[in-house]
């Protein structure tokens, strides 16, 4: 299938959760959805027999740098070899996102490391912990308001 | 005589920790924790396992990793320019440089839509397919050694060196090369290129055997690896592990004949996947065996570059300034360790907004409490040593 058939399925079973469909004009064609319904959106492109997307190539933080944080998820089908690429956006204030670690385990990790450098919660991940930094570190350092710290655990940084 | 006991130990209560973070559930009476690592000569690298165990057999596993983590996402976000990238690319899977290099040009290449000379593309398969042998010798090696077979290791560094040596003479780094750049090259290779590299050809090929004979049949290695830490296919997938591991279960995946890049769609090679032949399918020796029979896949591969390459400016493609348009790309390539993917955004400067790299190894590894769970702790080195990770690319 073709990314505008894709985007049209998933129109017709999720109406208003689909917010907008790029395909011409950019280098990887994506959908943007609401992120209250990233979780069902996912499972119905995994199980649906035509679609059949059952590997998550990759799933990025994203800081907009704007007030706004973003997840990117991209979609890859073994069986059918097509991609598509999901995008949601959230306010950077209350960024709490659906974790999608039911439908793909691949999240798992991903979802901590997003959450680790960025502060994305993802509500409904069964181990949200830091994965990278350590467990004492303080700020998300991929924000784009970042400020480095000056001391960690009482050393001073070295720059 | 009275034993000396430290007043410290003395009504001291023996504590448990009630649960332990990545567990999920209390311990039970009969279960305890230990760990593994963090410099756990087996580990490959500094990454520390904590295991919950029953006696021998392993009920659960919490890996910790982070340990080499070096900013790479940070970085690459605060170089001025998109080339200064590439030294850390090098640095995320350093025993497979070229391979990561050559994922970073490509997506800079689409993003900038530039065609890169033909010359260029033929060096780069070949410098790709090289350095995929000398990650799988280092893989297989130290897998043996891991086994608790020594001479093997020795014996896949002695031809590992003849690919460094060749690195070497074409761009004066035997581990971090920075070799392939956004559009082009930083050298040509050396007058005596071809030669060289069919020369390694020829005197690695038989090589392959010698290693079968002394590894890959030998009835102990077989016994230590067959049907230990099996992966279902599906599973395989849910996990989206890639590489060795994905077709050691059996499933048929590589970027270079699902979704070819650069110019792979040229070459007549076959993807080895695991059959399950000494145990089950997807247990640790047909993750191991694959990489033996990719590494003469990428033999053939060379042997039908190498003559092809034809004349050209491994320059002449390369930009001034890189300024790609606002947009993003995400790219994938296939590399010793499995699908390592960029997700580059540009925002019309000079510098990227932002670099994800989806590592393999981070992904490889995620699976590996799954592939563990009921194995016994020995096993779980071999399970460990099987998926090849290198703690450099999980950390980034």
């Amino acid at each position: 299938m073709i990314p505008s058939e894709i985007s049209e399925k998933l129109k017709k079973r999720f109406g208003d959760a689909i917010l907008e469909t790029k395909t011409d004009g950019v280098l990887d064609p994506f959908v943007k959805v609401a992120p209250q319904n990233i979780r069902e959106i996912s499972l119905a492109l995994r199980d649906t027999e035509e679609m059949r997307f059952d590997l998550l190539m990759c799933l990025s933080g994203m800081d907009y740098g704007n007030g706004t944080f973003g997840v990117v998820y991209h979609l890859n089908s073994t069986k059918w070899k097509h991609k598509i690429t999901l995008k949601i956006e959230v306010p950077a204030t209350n960024s709490h996102v659906p974790s999608v670690e039911s439908v793909w385990k691949t999240a798992n990790w991903h979802e901590r490391e997003a959450f680790d450098l960025i502060g994305i919660v993802f509500d409904g991940h069964p181990d949200l912990r830091r994965i990278l930094l350590p467990d004492d570190w303080e700020g998300y350092p991929l924000q784009k308001s970042y400020q480095l710290p000056e001391f960690y655990n009482g050393m001073k940084v070295p720059y | 005589m009275e034993t000396m006991v430290s007043p410290a130990l003395v009504n001291q209560e023996v504590s448990r920790p009630a649960t332990i973070p990545g567990f999920g559930r209390e311990l039970k009476s009969d279960e305890m924790v230990i760990n593994m690592g963090p410099q756990h000569p087996s580990t490959h690298g500094v990454l520390r396992l904590e295991l919950v165990v029953n006696g021998e057999v392993v009920v659960d596993m919490i890996p910790h990793i982070g340990y080499l983590h070096r900013c790479f996402e940070k970085h690459a976000e605060h170089m001025t320019n998109y080339q200064q990238v590439i030294p850390y690319c090098d640095r995320m899977d350093y025993i497979a440089s070229m391979n990561n290099d050559l994922g970073y040009a490509i997506a800079c290449e689409r993003l900038l839509n530039i065609k890169v000379p033909e010359r260029v593309e033929y060096i780069r398969v070949i410098m790709a397919e090289l350095n995929r042998i000398g990650s799988h010798l280092i893989a297989i090696g130290t897998y043996g050694m891991d086994i608790g077979a020594f001479t093997p290791f020795l014996y896949a560094f002695r031809d590992r060196e003849r690919i460094l040596d060749i690195f070497e003479q074409t761009c004066g780094a035997r581990l971090l090369y920075n070799y392939i750049w956004i559009g082009g090259l930083s050298h040509d290779v050396p007058a005596n290129f071809q030669e060289k590299v069919k020369d390694f050809c020829k005197y690695f090929r038989p090589n392959i055997k010698e290693l079968n004979d002394l590894l890959s049949y030998n009835k102990i290695f077989i016994e230590r690896t067959a049907n230990v830490g099996v992966l279902p296919a599906d599973v395989a997938i849910n996990y989206g592990v890639s590489g060795p591991v994905l077709r050691g279960s059996g499933v048929a995946w590589d970027l270079r004949k699902d979704d070819p890049y650069s110019i792979y769609d040229r070459f007549d090679f076959q993807i080895p996947v695991g059959d399950g032949k000494m145990g089950t399918l997807g247990d640790c020796w047909d993750r191991y065996m694959v990489r033996v029979r990719e590494m003469e896949q990428s033999l053939n591969i060379i042997e039908q570059a190498i003559d092809k390459i034809p004349a050209g400016d491994v320059q002449s493609a390369v930009p001034k300034r890189i300024r790609p348009d606002s947009s993003d790309i995400y790219v994938r390539t296939e590399t010793p360790k499995g699908e390592l993917g960029y997700y580059i955004v540009a925002d019309g400067t000079t510098s990227p907004f932002r670099v994800k790299v989806k590592s393999p190894c981070f992904v490889n590894l995620s699976a590996l409490p799954a592939m563990s769970r009921g194995a016994m702790i020995a096993d779980v080195i071999a399970i460990l040593g099987s998926i090849d990770i290198v703690l450099g690319e999980v950390d980034r």
